[in-house]
């Protein structure tokens, strides 16, 4: 795929999260405040400083004006971002190319999602009128696909396959227990995961993503201006997104072994950066854990491991927080649930916080290396939109 | 005698037909297991909780039409005492699941359960008139424990009629039939109520056995017929006693009295006269003589003799077939599907209604599972689009349809979480003999049975319903080989 990239055009300069949880007691402006306030603070910046904002929510709300309401931002242009599950992370790169397009200073990237309002579990999509024809399925039976064509296709028994979706799950919640922002904290045993209740295939309870509310924001600005608002800003290395033709789903040669569109933003993304060994460069990677087999496949879209041997990388611990390369540090979609609009701007304030190495000291990755990937998803098997980026904390 | 019948210089009769027997079944015994009463001996055919008369009326006219490829009806005339809609014709429903062009004309016969034999008869009797499918269908239940809910039954079936012509031969020549009719209340239903009431059992009894024989003779004597030169006859209707004590008047040979299906399948109402007469044609010999004697509301009877032709026509799938491949329900199930319980649905939100104007655009698709295929690549969509995923040429697609085409499974899930009338989801990607693939619902299917590399076929479905709106569109079940089974209720 075509594109430039804005590789050290860029930095961002402060974040904010909030923890991601069942807020029943904070409505959508409360967390918009709330990770709002918190970047301000981080840059040291008003929201009168910053000249542009995007908004990314999935379904809490349409237009800028639901950011502009709660932020009383007067005659600020706002515009509100929704690309299915990549919502924050689309947000974040909108604000990226604003700034570096030379049109704004200062932009906002801030994504937002109150998802426990509807009285139901589980992610539910806006109905758009139809014929009635289309799939009605969850996320979770869609992905639930993936996990045994990946068996039958590289030889790994079922057992055994439950043995690594069941490790992946227990990393991530291994993760989420040491972070205070994270819905789940509590260590769970293999045990208690493989003993889950099944949802949806082969997909038990502990194999699929939490469900939270949360909010979570970035100010960028020009790289040369970014150590006017900290002393350690993150470089924007490497942006790339790619929607799907849908394709997968209806041509006999998609095998639910891998997702084309985040292979090819990962290529493309690595191209930007000048990224050759993704696995030896980068000290860390946020990918999109919706369900275990998702991060099982992703680890070899992204490049961490050759095709068909992810499962006995996952098994040897490679992707651990001690690991080789730590995946999903912060306890990913596992542990924090899915707040959409806001979780691909979470997965890069894991980045901000390890690499500046803000993490608390337990949890905190000992890495020289300088460069981090986020891995955003949304859609289905076949069917999907992602988004990957590089960021590091070096110029060059 | 209300029609010219027997026309000498045209043959006119039974071009095919078929009869479509739904795949689950209920143990009637299982009835006394709950309630302690009610029940019997024997099975009764249960729809699917997304079937309705309209959608197994598609699949008996889809089996139809299949062994005669050449001959298109001129007119659908649908009939069911239980229509999916009122106001609206559900035969364009089946009309448009058939693919039919516009010309076809599609009529609904309401209401009465005597509505399926006389579409029956006058389609047989209009000589000249073109062809016609007739579609009855039938779901008959009653409240849980009632003679109703046991002896009912539900299906449907479709009968092609037609004049005699050199592409389309008749198999089974209509010989002439007659009515007897009579007003008296015997079984009712006011338009909304859930059950059928009757009057005491016996009086049933003395009205219809009279008016039976009454018809049974005018038509004999209409085709010049005697009893003792009838091979096939079944004596049908929801007063199975009458039906019963009028069989044994009709002073026909040993053996000519077949079954019923009430045993297996049960009454299904509308349908019945027309299912009854697919089981007997399919078991016939050219030159035997077959009748339908149907009870509603006074006495029908129609007198057909299988032709020459019969031999070479291949039922695409027999009665008998069907009704050996059932697999049981549990009761809890059967009633939950007939809305006489309402189990806790997924916590899920519920469907929105289907637009209506999106439908009719996408009719084809959505009522025929009509997709397209892209000439330049040959790659098939579906549903049909208009710029081709391989080769990206624009609008250069002509339509391919995978309706009656068989599908291998290529991958499946369950889908315990996601909203269903009757959960779990059981979905599957499919891959299409000859090319296509789409990712649908299966039905008719044990979630246990369901592997990679298994043969299914389409079949048309109710979704579900939101605001009064049906929603219609394909699944696809377990393609179950023809001549399966032999043993009555297998799999119960």
């Amino acid at each position: 795929m075509a594109s430039h990239g804005i590789k050290d055009r860029v930095a961002i300069v402060g974040m904010g999260c909030t923890r991601f949880a069942e807020h029943w007691d904070k409505g959508l402006d409360d967390l918009i405040v709330e990770a709002s306030e918190d970047t301000f603070a981080s840059a040291g910046v008003t929201k009168d400083d910053v000249d542009a904002y995007w908004f990314g929510t999935a379904q809490s709300g349409m237009s800028g004006i639901t950011l502009a309401r709660p932020l009383q931002l007067e005659g600020k242009p706002v515009t509100r971002v929704e690309n299915y599950c990549t919502t924050g992370s689309e947000a974040l790169r909108a604000a990226a190319y604003a700034v570096a397009s030379g049109a704004y200073d200062v932009a906002m990237a801030v994504g937002a999602e109150k998802v426990k309002d509807s009285g139901y579990q589980g992610l539910n999509a806006f109905p758009i009128p139809n014929d009635g024809t289309a799939r009605t399925l969850t996320a979770a039976a869609m992905f639930s696909m993936v996990a045994p064509a990946y068996g039958k296709k590289y030889g790994v028994g079922e057992d055994e396959l439950t043995e690594v979706l069941a490790r992946i799950s227990w990393k991530n919640h291994q993760n989420g227990a040491r972070n205070p922002r994270a819905q789940f904290r509590k260590e769970v045993s293999t045990e208690t995961i493989c003993a889950s209740p099944r949802v949806a295939g082969r997909l038990g309870v502990f194999d699929c993503a939490g469900v939270a509310d949360g909010a979570a924001a970035a100010i960028v600005v020009r790289a040369e201006d970014a150590h006017r608002y900290t002393d350690k800003p993150l470089y924007i290395k490497a942006l790339s997104f790619a929607a799907g033709s849908g394709a997968g789903l209806i041509d006999p040669e998609y095998d639910y072994t891998w997702f084309p569109e985040c292979a090819l933003t990962a290529e493309d993304a690595y191209r930007q950066a000048g990224i050759t060994d993704p696995r030896h460069q980068l000290a860390m990677a946020e990918v999109h854990d919706c369900f275990t087999p998702t991060e099982l496949v992703l680890m070899e879209d992204l490049g961490f491991a050759e095709r068909g041997t992810a499962w006995k990388e996952v098994l040897a611990g490679t992707f651990d927080r001690t690991g080789e390369l730590p995946v999903n540090p912060d306890g990913g979609l596992k542990s924090f649930g899915h707040p959409v609009g806001a979780s691909g701007l979470r997965m890069f304030f894991e980045t901000w916080l390890q690499l500046r190495r803000e993490a608390t000291p337990e949890r905190q990755i000992d890495t020289d290396r300088t460069l981090a990937l986020t891995h955003n998803l949304g859609g289905y098997p076949g069917e999907m939109v992602s988004f990957v980026s590089v960021v590091g904390t070096e110029l060059g | 005698m209300l029609y010219d019948e027997g026309n000498a210089t045209t043959m006119r009769g039974i071009v095919s037909i078929a009869g479509y027997v739904p795949y689950r079944r209920l143990q009637r015994s299982a009835v006394a297991q709950v309630f302690g009463t009610g029940g019997g001996k024997g099975s009764r055919s249960v729809a699917s909780h997304d079937e309705d008369t309209t959608t197994m009326g598609v699949e008996a006219a889809r089996l139809a039409l299949r062994p005669v490829p050449g001959a298109g009806p001129d007119a659908i005339w649908f009939a069911t005492a239980t229509p999916a809609y009122l106001d609206k014709t559900n035969a364009t429903t089946i009309h448009a699941a058939l693919r039919q062009p516009a010309h076809v004309a599609a009529f609904d016969f309401g209401g009465a359960l005597r509505s399926g034999t006389g579409a029956l008869r006058t389609a047989l009797a209009a000589t000249g008139s073109g062809t016609t499918l007739v579609v009855l269908s039938d779901l008959r239940d009653g409240l849980p424990t009632s003679a109703d809910e046991s002896a009912g039954g539900d299906g449907a079936a479709a009968v092609l009629i037609g004049d005699e012509t050199p592409g389309t031969p008749v198999v089974a020549e209509y010989l002439g039939g007659a009515s007897a009719t009579d007003e008296f209340l015997d079984r009712w239903r006011t338009a909304g109520d859930r059950r059928s009431k009757v009057w005491e059992e016996r009086f049933g009894e003395t009205r219809y056995v009279p008016l039976g024989t009454q018809a049974w003779e005018s038509a004999l004597k209409a085709s010049g017929l005697t009893s003792e030169e009838v091979d096939h006859v079944v004596v049908t209707g929801m007063h199975g006693r009458a039906a019963k004590a009028l069989a044994r008047k009709l002073a026909v040979r040993e053996g000519a009295l077949s079954d019923d299906l009430s045993a297996t399948v049960g009454q299904t109402g509308a349908a019945h006269p027309g299912l009854v007469l697919a089981s007997m044609l399919e078991a016939a010999r050219p030159g035997q003589v077959i009748a339908v004697v149907a009870l509603a509301d006074g006495a029908d009877v129609l007198l057909f003799r299988a032709t020459d032709a019969l031999a070479s026509w291949v039922p695409a799938e027999s009665v008998a077939d069907q009704v050996a491949g059932g697999a049981e329900l549990p009761y809890g199930k059967f009633l939950a599907w007939r809305g006489m319980v309402t189990p806790e649905p997924p916590r899920r939100p519920e469907p929105q209604r289907v637009s209506s104007t999106a439908a009719w655009r996408n009719e084809d698709w959505k009522f025929g599972f009509v997709g397209s295929r892209d000439r330049s690549s040959d790659a098939i969509h579906l549903p049909p689009s208009r710029v081709s995923m391989k080769g990206g040429a624009v609008d250069d697609m002509e339509p391919v349809d995978r309706a009656d085409t068989e599908a291998t499974i290529a991958t499946y899930t369950i889908d315990r979480l996601a909203y269903s009338p009757s959960p779990p989801i059981v979905f599957a990607v499919l891959d299409f003999d000859g090319g296509g693939r789409f990712p649908v619902e299966l039905t008719d299917v044990d979630p246990d049975t369901v592997d990679i590399g298994d043969r299914v076929t389409m079949t048309f479905r109710k979704l579900f319903t939101a605001d009064g709106i049906h929603d219609y569109f394909w699944k696809a079940k377990p393609s179950r080989a023809a001549g399966r089974g032999g043993s009555a209720a297998a799999g119960a």
